[in-house]
């Protein structure tokens, strides 16, 4: 009776086996990396202008009593030509936008905004991306929802399609 | 036992050259494989690989990285080589957010490097490695730490040699008996 059921151990190894691919390939790895300070107030920083006719970003001019979309971009990456449209649309509806420019050079968001369109208010320049680390961000484009006492309410990874305008609406809505 | 070498060499001779009429075979598939090297040359296929690697090469991929120099501590080693030590022995034990399986160490993303210029100016301010892990476990969760926390949900993971230690003695059980 035991050898007759030994018998079926390399049978049920690769039923295994294959339903674990096979799930896998139904429901691919999330491999994003949501960052752990939702909730929490946003750390301390002081970023410099990315444009020399633009003011940057400090954490303290987002504690300003109203929510704001904090997008983080660069010029070079290319999702974020994706989302501009979308965050342009958003600044006509009324949000507040503030950017932070990861790793990039003036001359360089200047052509990307001329581009692209510019729905920013402030435009930090983290240049070697302390601040994207500080935020727990990890990756271009990133959008952190602050209210108005400057606590992270809610990330949204990767480019806003236009699909996710409603949910961005709510997670502001919710932080007023 | 053949020791004697002619009559060995003739014998292999009638063997393995082919005989006259296995030639027009042999003659025939030269002349398929050259056909088959001709035909594919005519429609120009090596061509189009050339002509696509070459845009492969040119192309950039779709997460390109800035072209701004590496941070200052990025590829540089502190002065102090005590802490240069343990910053070097924490970047090993840090994830890379972008190549998710590589340490901060060991990858050449752009990001990887900005970490490890975290890594080392808090290190070299005098801050502990355990409090710069902390700190940024604190951000990104356990996860970008290679060194996982004790705790109830790893409680299997730290088990898990012990259990595969007392299951391998299981097995073996009965040789380790007969040897005695």
């Amino acid at each position: 009776m035991v050898i007759r059921l030994t018998r079926f151990v390399p049978l049920a190894v690769l039923l295994l086996f294959v339903g674990a691919v096979a799930w896998r390939l139904a429901v691919p790895r999330d491999d994003r990396v949501p960052s752990k300070l939702e909730g929490q107030p946003l750390p301390a920083f002081a970023l410099p202008a990315a444009l020399p006719a633009r003011p940057g970003l400090a954490s303290s001019d987002l504690a300003q009593g109203q929510p704001r979309l904090v997008n983080i971009f660069a010029s070079w990456c290319v999702p974020c030509i994706a989302e501009a449209p979308i965050l342009m649309a958003l600044k006509r509806q009324g949000v507040p936008i503030d950017a932070i420019a990861i790793r990039d050079r003036p001359e360089a968001v200047a052509a990307f905004l001329a581009r692209h369109g510019d729905p920013f208010e402030r435009i930090g320049a983290d240049r070697d991306s302390r601040v994207q680390i500080a935020l727990g961000s990890s990756g271009v484009p990133e959008t952190f929802v602050v209210d108005g006492a400057g606590i992270i309410r809610a990330q949204h990874i990767g480019p806003i399609a236009a699909a996710d305008i409603p949910g961005l609406m709510r997670a502001l809505e919710a932080a007023r | 036992m053949n020791l004697n070498p002619t009559t060995s060499v003739r014998v292999e001779r009638s063997q393995d050259t082919p005989s006259s009429a296995d030639i027009p075979r042999l003659h025939q598939l030269v002349k398929f494989i050259l056909s088959v090297r001709r035909r594919r040359r005519s429609k120009g296929s090596g061509r189009t690989v050339l002509v696509v690697s070459a845009f492969l090469l040119l192309a950039t991929p779709a997460l390109a990285d800035s072209h701004l120099p590496a941070a200052r501590w990025a590829n540089s080693q502190l002065p102090d080589a005590r802490q240069e030590a343990a910053a070097r022995a924490l970047m090993e034990e840090i994830r890379c957010l972008v190549c998710q399986g590589q340490s901060i160490a060991d990858s050449d993303a752009e990001l990887a490097g900005d970490m490890r210029a975290v890594v080392r100016t808090r290190i070299a301010a005098g801050e502990r490695p355990e409090a710069v892990r902390g700190w940024l476990v604190e951000r990104y969760g356990a996860w970008v730490s290679y060194r996982p926390p004790v705790e109830p949900l790893s409680w299997p993971l730290w088990a898990a040699p012990l259990a595969l230690l007392g299951l391998a003695a299981w097995l073996v059980r009965k040789r380790l008996v007969r040897r005695r």
